[in-house]
């Protein structure tokens, strides 16, 4: 119904202009074990409460967001763009 | 006027009188009457059956709790069920139909129930319609739909406009009684930006019915002022007419504008309802208190209503409720109403107060007959009030009223302060549910938190609208007002959960009919938690949400599990608060504007050229282009495949994917995307890659192209384009954000062309500059080309999805018809002939090319026989680690194969299933299934790919392919799977 999200370059925006992808891992390494790879694609933490998630302003700046929302409350606690790792708007 | 309209009072123009019609019989209100109140000054009590038991039902509320005045109101495409009477406002020429009854309002057979009723109580459906489950589907639901339902909905379409928008304020105002209208005007006299909204035509909330006056002025005079002022500042909007349905993370309202649905004829160019979505920075809830039915026996019967109900048709809607009125109540505000009836000169035969002290000193000073400790256990009447039976210190007498008014307190209305999460508590001082004043972004104030009177809600509205916009650094002066005369302020009493003595159906949810028994059924019967009492009672569930019955139902478990109704606690509030039409949901996104509609720049010359379309996706494709004569889509597109092998053909390929890639990592950014091979691609050359997703399975394909050292072109799938574009900037934002590259997708810029057959190059030659000899631009070449004499651009690629000789030009979207005019005049000496996606289709399978029929998400590059083109020497690309999975390269999987059947003169469809010769239709003995088939006119009989097991080590075995769903059987052989010029020699000769 509602949402808004905290795009770092378009400011509050709804949330049906972004597509989410899931929780905003890290790739490993080429080289990584087996295991590695395979919590990379399958495994997720499923947490109640804060979780990292990768979100795509599709319909707006086309840029890649980790948003940080609670799953129990959809409160969206900020966003930054993916590949500035420390900068968060709130 | 007729015999319930009062001569004088009320909010209501008795010069403008409305016809409208109840059950085709015709009926005269006036302006400003709800279609309850019309119902009512027109002595129609009688206005529904109930839900289960079929029992008569008149109104019990004046206002948006209503749970028994529901109708079927307007008529056409405009029908709208479960209307309720108390909300919907008059107007010339209005259509109501009772509902749940038949065959009339009047005799309804199902009534019969009511003596059914011991086989009607509490969970009666989950035990009655357990067993055989089977039957559930067939025989119970229908049932119990066509015995149950409420009013139906229309198969019509609806003909009105739908919109929505979105609205940003400092504070948000829930809510346009006393309360909030003191919270709007300190706001936006301080200047913030201040949204008020309220569900009534009228603002004014409880003011409205009020006979106390403000500052000298009478309530309903003050209120017309506030709006006045409010209306007149540019910093506020006041939105009657509209529900705040719901409240959502980021401090975000849903609410819902009636615009029109008092419209008699709803002008076209506005809509009938607006959804609002409302960014506050700040909210007020400021939504009143809502009165508790009191539970008697009968107290369902026409002519029982709330005393507040009452009020407002008496006040606002100059209707009397009755000759001969008694109120019953547990608290002072009876009294209220008390006071009005009397001055209205209406005959107040009792008033019952459980309070064995009476009302507070100074509270009422009539002259009714008053009886202190007395309680109504029953009413009496089928489908009108008769009488009442009164029981004060163990006598019993009985009164002859028509109508009854009944207060057993208030409950603050809390829902939206909990559809984040969270309930109210249990106060015993407050004798209700209460909230706490403060969330986060939305606070409460006036009755709705713990404010009672008038005065005490003018000032609780004030206050709080200043210290909310003092959060936002905005200093307002609370709005004062004159002093607030003739209002009885009615202290919390003690709840009087059931009424003593009681020998009828006692009704706590009305719309649900849940009576008192059925609730400590559900606690005898192990179903005492609150969540579990209301699935098993049903009580609180349906179009009111018990509004009415919650709280009660709270305190009858709370007593017959012997706790307190803190430890019962509520049930979850969730949005929406009241219905809301899927109309206003919807908004403008119904029928062609449901989805945007994709054209290509070609699609003209497809329109011109006779093209048949076809819808796949958002695009409008040619599917093939008619001849006079033809006479079946078979011809059509037989004569165009067979046209491309022979001569040529033009097909439009625009809606492909189209994606532009530059920058210093580029050929470095599509090695790691692709699993082939892209770094040494030499500029003015084309290569098919694969794209594969992270666990290793195929995620599309295309052909990509050198343009320049750091440019190059990319496609895609019609149906991945969007797709794949997000994929690409997730891997250059996301995962490799130090490599150099940028993405542009420019589908929509380039009109391309497919020109395909032995006469492809004549023809093309005939328009591009530059030599397109074999020699010149081999297979597989790719680059800018200059056409028309240098008159335009355009870029030709030489790559074959038929297998022939083929190109692909593109040009500037908007040169698409005129350069596909020029080729097709040019090659109209050569034979040239339009072809659309079905012969592409034909084309394409007869060579063996995949598409996403193949490409499902199951299949690895092996299975398709491309395990040669994933990269062993790459360090990483995506899919890399997981396609080197035991299980991905099993010799056993599923393998690309063609398949033709034995007889030329049968055929098989995609989806039917390979299994061995002779074997039978098991799971077990299931050898694959046909991916892709078509007719081939070069075959000359059906041809199909199939995804069969160890496939390609399997060709020229005899299976029979198995269409399950008319169990038909087709005995065919597996073969390679390209059927047509095996070597490849055309496409590069
Ligand atoms: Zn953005």
């Amino acid at each position: 119904m509602a949402s808004l999200i905290p795009c770092p370059h378009c400011g509050q925006r709804p949330r049906e202009e972004f597509t989410v992808k899931g929780a905003a891992l890290v790739r490993p390494a080429a080289d990584a074990g087996r295991n590695a790879w395979l919590d990379y694609v399958y495994l997720r933490d499923n947490p109640r409460g804060r979780y990292d998630e990768h979100w795509h302003h599709t319909s707006g700046c086309r840029r890649w967001l980790v948003v940080t929302r609670d799953t129990a409350t959809h409160e969206i606690e900020g966003a930054r763009d993916t590949a500035a790792r420390t900068e968060t708007v709130e | 006027m007729t015999s319930y309209r009062l001569d004088k009072g009320g909010l209501i123009d008795r010069s403008k009188p409305l016809s409208f019609t109840f059950d085709g019989k015709g009926m005269i209100g006036v302006e400003g009457d709800s279609l309850a109140s019309a119902l009512l000054a027109n002595g129609q009590m009688l206005l529904g059956r109930s839900f289960k038991y079929h029992r008569p039902r008149g109104v019990i509320s004046a206002g948006a709790s209503e749970p028994n005045a529901l109708m079927t109101v307007a008529q056409g495409g405009r029908t709208e069920p479960n209307t309720r009477a108390t909300m919907q406002e008059l107007y010339e020429g209005l259509v109501a139909q009772s509902q749940n009854r038949w065959p009339s309002l009047n005799i309804d057979i199902s009534s019969l129930n009511s003596l059914l009723s011991p086989f009607l109580s509490a969970g009666f459906y989950y035990k009655t319609f357990m067993w055989p489950a089977g039957l559930w589907e067939r025989l119970y639901e229908p049932l119990i739909r066509r015995a149950a339902g409420l009013g139906k909905a229309t198969y019509e379409a609806d003909p009105d406009r739908y919109e929505k928008c979105w609205a940003h304020c400092d504070l948000l105002i829930v809510g346009g009684g006393a309360t909030g209208l003191a919270a709007a005007l300190t706001a936006g006299r301080a200047g913030a930006r201040v949204i008020l909204v309220d569900e009534n035509a009228m603002i004014g909330g409880g003011l409205l019915s009020e006979t106390a006056t403000i500052g000298g002025v009478s309530a309903v005079e003050f209120a017309g002022r506030t709006v006045a002022e409010l209306e007149s500042l540019p910093n506020v909007q006041v939105l009657s007419r509209t529900t705040a349905f719901g409240w959502y993370d980021g401090n975000v309202f849903g609410a819902v504008e009636r615009v029109q649905k008092h419209a008699s004829e709803p002008r076209p160019e506005v809509p009938v309802e607006r959804l609002w979505r409302i960014v506050a920075k700040q909210a007020i809830l400021a939504a009143g208190a809502e009165e508790r039915p009191l539970i008697f026996g009968g107290n369902d019967i026409p002519g029982v209503m709330m005393a507040s109900a009452m009020r407002a048709y008496l006040n606002r809607y100059g209707v009397a409720p009755g000759k001969s009125v008694a109120v019953f109540t547990t608290n002072d505000s009876g009294y209220t109403l008390a006071r009005d009836l009397e001055k209205a000169g209406l005959r107040l035969v009792a008033i019952v107060d459980s309070r064995r002290s009476g009302a507070t000193a100074g509270v009422y000073e009539g002259s009714a007959r008053i009886i202190n400790g007395g309680f109504v256990p029953d009413a009496e009447g089928g489908k009108a009030l008769s009488s009442i039976t009164i029981l004060q210190d163990g006598r019993k007498e009985k009164l002859a009223v028509d109508s009854l008014a009944m207060s057993g307190g208030f409950s603050p209305v809390v829902h939206l302060a909990y559809h984040r999460g969270g309930r109210p508590e249990w106060s015993d001082a407050e004798a209700t549910f209460v909230a706490p004043e403060d969330h986060k972004g939305l606070s409460l104030a006036g009755a709705a938190a713990k404010a009672s009177g008038l005065a005490g809600c003018l000032e609780a509205g004030a206050r709080k609208a200043e210290a909310l916009l003092g959060k936002l650094e905005i200093k307002a002066d609370p709005a004062a007002f004159g002093a607030v005369e003739g209002d009885i302020v009615a202290a919390p009493t003690k709840p009087v959960w059931i009424i003593p003595g009681i020998k009828g159906k006692a009704f706590v949810d009305f719309q649900n009919d849940v009576h008192h028994r059925d609730i400590g059924l559900a606690v005898r019967e192990g179903y005492g938690h609150v969540e579990l009492a209301k699935r098993y009672t049903t009580n609180g569930m349906a179009t009111d949400q018990g509004k009415l019955s919650n709280v009660n139902a709270i305190g009858l478990l709370a007593e017959a599990r012997g706790v307190s109704p803190a430890d019962v606690g509520t049930t979850t509030f969730r949005p929406f608060y009241t219905p809301v039409s899927f109309g206003a949901l919807a908004g403008t996104s119904h029928g062609k504007h449901f989805q945007p509609v994709r054209k290509s720049p070609l699609h003209d010359w497809a329109v011109k050229n006779g093209a048949t379309f076809v819808e796949t996706g958002l695009w409008y494709r040619s599917a093939w282009f008619p001849l006079a004569g033809e006479k079946t889509w078979r011809e059509s597109v037989d004569r165009e495949a067979k046209n491309v092998r022979r001569n040529a053909g033009l097909c439009d390929v625009s809606m492909l994917g189209k994606i532009e890639i530059t920058g210093k990592d580029a050929a470095e950014f599509l090695d790691r995307v692709y699993c082939n091979a892209f770094r040494k691609l030499p500029v003015g050359k084309a290569r098919y890659g694969l794209m594969l997703r992270e666990d290793g399975f195929i995620f599309d394909d295309g052909t990509t192209s050198r343009l320049e050292d750091e440019r190059f072109f990319m496609t895609t799938t019609t149906a991945y384009a969007a797709g794949v574009m997000n994929h690409l900037e997730f891997c250059a934002q996301a995962l490799w954000p130090e490599l150099d590259v940028r993405l542009a997708s420019v589908t929509d810029q380039w009109a391309q062309m497919a020109i395909a057959g032995p006469k492809s190059r004549l023809i093309l030659q005939r328009i591009v500059d530059q030599d397109i000899s074999n020699e010149a631009f081999p297979f597989l070449g790719a680059k800018d080309v200059s056409l028309f004499g240098g008159k335009l651009s355009g870029r030709l690629f030489r790559i074959s999805f038929s297998g022939e000789l083929a190109y692909e030009l593109a040009v500037p979207a908007g040169y698409g018809e005129a350069a596909a005019d020029a080729l097709m005049e040019a090659g109209n000496e050569h034979g040239i002939c339009a072809y659309g996606v079905e012969a592409l289709s034909v084309l394409r399978i007869e060579k063996g090319h995949v598409t996403h029929n193949e490409i499902n998400g199951t299949v690895v590059p092996t299975d398709l026989g491309f395990g040669k083109m994933v990269s062993a020497t790459k360090v990483d690309f995506i899919g890399k680690r997981l396609l080197e999975r035991e299980g991905l390269n099993d010799p056993n999987r599923l393998q690309l194969v063609g398949v033709v059947p034995l007889d030329s003169g049968t055929s098989f469809r995609s989806g039917a299933h390979v299994l061995e010769k002779g074997a039978e239709a098991t799971l077990e003995n299931d050898q694959g299934y046909i991916s892709s088939s078509c007719y081939s006119p070069h075959v000359g009989s059906t041809i199909g790919l199939a995804l069969v097991k160890r496939g390609s080590s399997r060709h020229g075995e005899e299976v029979q392919v198995w269409n399950g769903l008319l169990n038909e059987f087709t005995a065919a052989r597996l073969c390679h799977p390209i059927f047509v010029d095996p070597a490849n020699e055309k496409l590069k000769g």
